[in-house]
Formats: structure tokens, C-alpha cells, sequence
């Protein structure tokens, strides 16, 4: 104990204090040193890798279609995004015209991936500032969805259900019908949820003002996604780079400029908001025809770069290849959202208490193989 | 800004960094190595560039040498361009940091210099991120070898 502490000149002491990797609000094994004055933080310094499985040095000797079942493992909540991304990045290179039903499923697919990843964090996010009910609530949501994919895909969290050229299968008979009585249903729930946590005085009083992040700094550091979007960085993918079907539905980007706790958990709830009304959209007028494109069983990617980007669940998620012209990639880069949100969080706890630097935490959402890769 | 104005200006501005005329899905610009924090202040304080947003930052080990690679894009105008810098040295490799201007390339260098093993000069706090601080080797090089973990097929 002796050595942490450092003498400050006015006479009260700095100390650090280790969070993580096994405390229950980082939601992983994430470990933060924090250098404390009293209960202020002064610093907080992530130290990352504890499950760092390095998987940009694997994909350096698999192939492109073994690659894409490593992305799920990432941000395993945006599972279905990553896959997309990979896909989306290989088709790129190989210029494969995807059917217009694949298109449409992806895009459900994401929505839905969306809002059980929001659901989950809604439930986790009540429960790190001391509130059980909201996890309860949150995983009964969450669980719906996963039966949906379940359904389909044969998983529940890892679905690996995109492959260059469509999709693995086409839809079970049952997903339409379940899809809209889960929306239906949701669409009800939803209003449960502020008034469980939006508009409850305790809540408010935690979260209003806490960990601020200004634009330049949401800018500067890279934070993207929700996190991003509530400190009044214009960055939605689905937006301003359109992928699959977005360009054809109409949503609206959620902006706030407070960039506090509270528009962070704010813009999350708006955007299952507007991921139902995406589903709703699209899930009447799912194409007739195939769902996979023909391609290759070896895929060998043309020479060159290919940089694809998707709004995830957590921000933009870029996928990287360089190729050579071989059948594996010759460098593969993930440029994934929790690692750039993670940065930012020294300066948004800074100055604030332990309990503040949770609740700050929770709201960036962050997914610790998503950080560690 | 499309890319042919992109061209005329960052040649006027810097009459030593190589456009490539390729058809590329960004526009491509090698700077040289010394060159590189005064590009991209250039780049990102300009009003008519303003590309204040790096979404991403990788290294690229080349047989030759190493390819340090940075996206830009501006959050304001969304125009977005690629800076490439070859680190000839495969012994030393060197580069200026650039994370005073990009808070995010702070982690990203410390994952580069991690993985690679490149040296960020004026980088405030240059250490290992992913793996313990006394691991041998720079496992994202191509002649990085582990005999245990990884199975070569």
C-alpha cells in the first residue's frame, strides 16, 4: 500500500486503486487502474489483452469463408453486424451481386441484432446503478429475439448466418410471423422501460450531467455509435456510407448534444425506436428468389484494398483486408467500436466519483472481445 | 471535396507526397516519412480539408518494409482520404506519433507498436497494450515465429 501512494502539494494523497478484470460492472475482464484523490479520479488507465485471442494473426491463415464465424466472436451482441461487414467487405472485392432477398434479410437481421444488444445493455446498465427489475426486464426482450434466431440460424449468439453472397439459409416459415408478433409485443414493452428507468428520479439524478464528452473530443477520440451520437457526432454508417437495404428504408439518425450519461442511455433507447419502424418496413416486403449468390468455393480476392464500414450495435465497425491475390488475406485489420469508446473514457470519468465512472461505463456498452480482438 | 480537388490541393500544399493515379476505393497519398505529423496537422487544422476524424489506423508488414496506413475522414464535409507511409527500416522502424492531433491514434499506436513492434517518437506513453509487458517478439510481423501456439498447415 505504501508505494501507491503519492503525496499531492496541498496535503492529500493519490492513490491507485485496480478495477477489474473480475469486477461485474466492466462486464468482462477488463481491468482499469484508476488514480484516485479521495473518491475523485484523477486517471483512469485501461490495461487491455486478458482475452486478446489474436485474431487478425488467425485470419492471416484462414480462409475468406472461415474467417467471418471469427467475427462473431467479437462483439458477440452485434454477431450478425460483424458477419455482415466481413461479407460485405469480401463481396466488395469479388463484385458479387447479392439477391435483393438477402439484402432485405441482412438488414432485418441487423435490426434485430440491434435491439437485443440495446435490450441486453438496458437491462445491464439498470442493474450496474443498483437496480435488479430492469435485467429481469431486459433479458424477457432479449430472449424473444435470440428464439427468432434461433429459428433460423441454429444459434442463438454466435449465428454465423451470412456468408459471401447472401445468406446461409433462407428464412424458417415461422419468421415472419414471430418477427411481427415479437415487434407488436415489443412495441408495448418499450414504454415500460421509461418509466422503469428514463423517468425515475434516481436514475435521473445519476446520470444528468455525469460524464460529458464534448463533439470534439467524441471527434477526436473516435467515439462512434450511441456514445457518439449523443455528444453530437453525426456518425451513423447506415447514414452517411448506406450498405445493403438502407438506403431504401426511412429512419432518422438519433442526435443529441449534451453528450452526457443520460443522452447516451437516451439515444440507445430512440434507436430501438427507430429499429422497429426499420423492421416494420422491410418485413412485408421480404423478395421472392434466391437468397445466396452463387460464388466460388475458394475465394480469391483481387489484389488491392477493401475497407468496408457497418454501424453495429456499439459504433462503426470497419473491416480491413489487404489482399495479395491469395486465398487467405495477407493483412486483416478489425477496426472495432468499443476500442475507440474505451479511449474516451479517462476523459469522461475524470474528475468524477467511482460510482459516476459506472454508470459512464455502462453507457458505452463495451463488449470486451470486441476490445481485445 | 472529391479526389481530384483533393489532388490539386494537397500538391500545392506539399509538392513531395506521391498521388498515385489508381483506381482505388480511396484516394491514396504516400507521404514520406518525416513528413507525416506535418501533413496530417495540415490536413486536419484546414478549413477547406478539415479531416478531423481517423477512423482507423493499421501498419501493413510488406517483405520490404513497413506501411504505416491511416484513414481520415472529416465529420463535417465526409470526405475521407487515405495517408500511406513506407518505413524503410525493417530493423528500427520509426514514425512520428500522431496522436497529439488524433486522441484515438493513442491506443491504435500502442496496439501497432505492440503487434509490429514500430516506434512511435513522442508518444506519451509507448508500452505493450495487448500482451505482458515482457513478451518476446512482435507476433503480427510475418517472420514472427511460436512453435507452440501457432500450427502452421
Amino acid at each position: 500500500m505504501e508505494q501507491n501512494v503519492i503525496m499531492n502539494p496541498d496535503g492529500t494523497q493519490e492513490y491507485f486503486v485496480n478495477m477489474g478484470p473480475q469486477h461485474p460492472s466492466t462486464h468482462g475482464v477488463l481491468r482499469l487502474v484508476l488514480t484516485l484523490d479521495g473518491e475523485i479520479i484523477e486517471k483512469v488507465e485501461p490495461h487491455l489483452g486478458y482475452i486478446h485471442r489474436s485474431i487478425e494473426k488467425m485470419c492471416e491463415k484462414d480462409n475468406y469463408r472461415q474467417i467471418i464465424h471469427l467475427t462473431d466472436r467479437m462483439d458477440y451482441l452485434s454477431a450478425h453486424m460483424n458477419n455482415h461487414a466481413v461479407c460485405l467487405a469480401i463481396e466488395n472485392g469479388l463484385d458479387v451481386e447479392v439477391p435483393e432477398r438477402a439484402v432485405v434479410i441482412r438488414v432485418i437481421m441487423d435490426e434485430l441484432t440491434r435491439i437485443s444488444s440495446h435490450t441486453l445493455w438496458w437491462g445491464v446498465m439498470g442493474m450496474d446503478l443498483g437496480a435488479i427489475t430492469s435485467f429481469l426486464y431486459g433479458f424477457r426482450d432479449h430472449e424473444h429475439i435470440t428464439e427468432i434466431f434461433e429459428e433460423t440460424c441454429g444459434a442463438r449468439l454466435t449465428m454465423n448466418y451470412n456468408v459471401p453472397g447472401g445468406v446461409m439459409f433462407d428464412l424458417h416459415p415461422n419468421f415472419v410471423e414471430k418477427t411481427k408478433a415479437f415487434i407488436a409485443d415489443f412495441k408495448k414493452k418499450l414504454p415500460e422501460y421509461d418509466t422503469l428507468l428514463s423517468n425515475n428520479v434516481i436514475f435521473l439524478e445519476r446520470t444528468k450531467g455525469v460524464g460529458i464528452l464534448t463533439k470534439e473530443m467524441a471527434v477526436s477520440y473516435g467515439v462512434t455509435g450511441p456514445a457518439g451520437r449523443a455528444s453530437g457526432f453525426s456518425c451513423d454508417v447506415r447514414k452517411h456510407e448506406p450498405y445493403s437495404a438502407y438506403p431504401n428504408v426511412d429512419f432518422n439518425e438519433i442526435l443529441y448534444t449534451e453528450g452526457d450519461t443520460f443522452h447516451r442511455y437516451k439515444a440507445r433507447i430512440d434507436e430501438m425506436w427507430e429499429s422497429i419502424k426499420i423492421i416494420e418496413q422491410l418485413i412485408d416486403v421480404i423478395p421472392e428468389g434466391d437468397f445466396q449468390a452463387k460464388t466460388r468455393n475458394v475465394i480469391k480476392l483481387p489484389k488491392g484494398e477493401f475497407y468496408q464500414k457497418v454501424e453495429t450495435a456499439r459504433g462503426e465497425l470497419g473491416v480491413f483486408i489487404v489482399s495479395d491475390g491469395k486465398m487467405n488475406p495477407y493483412r486483416m485489420k478489425f477496426r472495432s467500436p468499443g476500442f475507440s469508446n474505451l479511449s474516451a473514457l479517462d476523459e469522461m470519468a475524470r474528475g468524477g466519483k467511482i460510482a459516476d465512472l459506472v454508470a459512464t461505463m455502462s453507457t458505452l456498452d463495451l463488449v470486451v472481445p470486441d476490445i481485445d480482438r | 471535396m472529391t479526389n481530384e480537388e483533393f489532388i490539386t490541393i494537397i500538391r500545392n500544399w506539399f509538392p513531395d507526397v506521391e498521388i498515385p493515379e489508381e483506381d482505388s476505393q480511396f484516394l491514396n497519398v504516400f507521404v514520406p516519412k518525416e513528413k507525416i505529423l506535418e501533413v496530417a496537422q495540415k490536413l486536419r487544422n484546414d478549413e477547406v480539408t478539415k479531416l478531423d476524424y481517423m477512423f482507423n489506423l493499421t501498419c501493413v508488414d510488406w517483405p520490404e518494409h513497413f506501411q504505416m496506413i491511416y484513414h481520415l475522414k472529416s465529420s463535417e464535409h465526409g470526405h475521407m482520404l487515405v495517408l500511406k507511409v513506407k518505413l524503410e527500416n525493417k530493423e528500427n522502424p520509426e514514425i512520428e506519433t500522431l496522436c497529439h492531433l488524433y486522441r484515438t491514434a493513442e491506443l491504435h499506436e500502442r496496439e501497432v507498436y505492440d503487434l509490429f513492434g514500430i516506434k512511435f517518437i513522442n508518444h506519451p506513453d509507448l508500452r505493450r497494450l495487448l500482451l505482458e509487458d515482457d513478451w518476446i517478439g512482435h507476433p503480427l510481423r510475418k517472420d514472427y515465429v511460436d512453435e507452440i501456439n501457432i500450427v502452421s498447415l
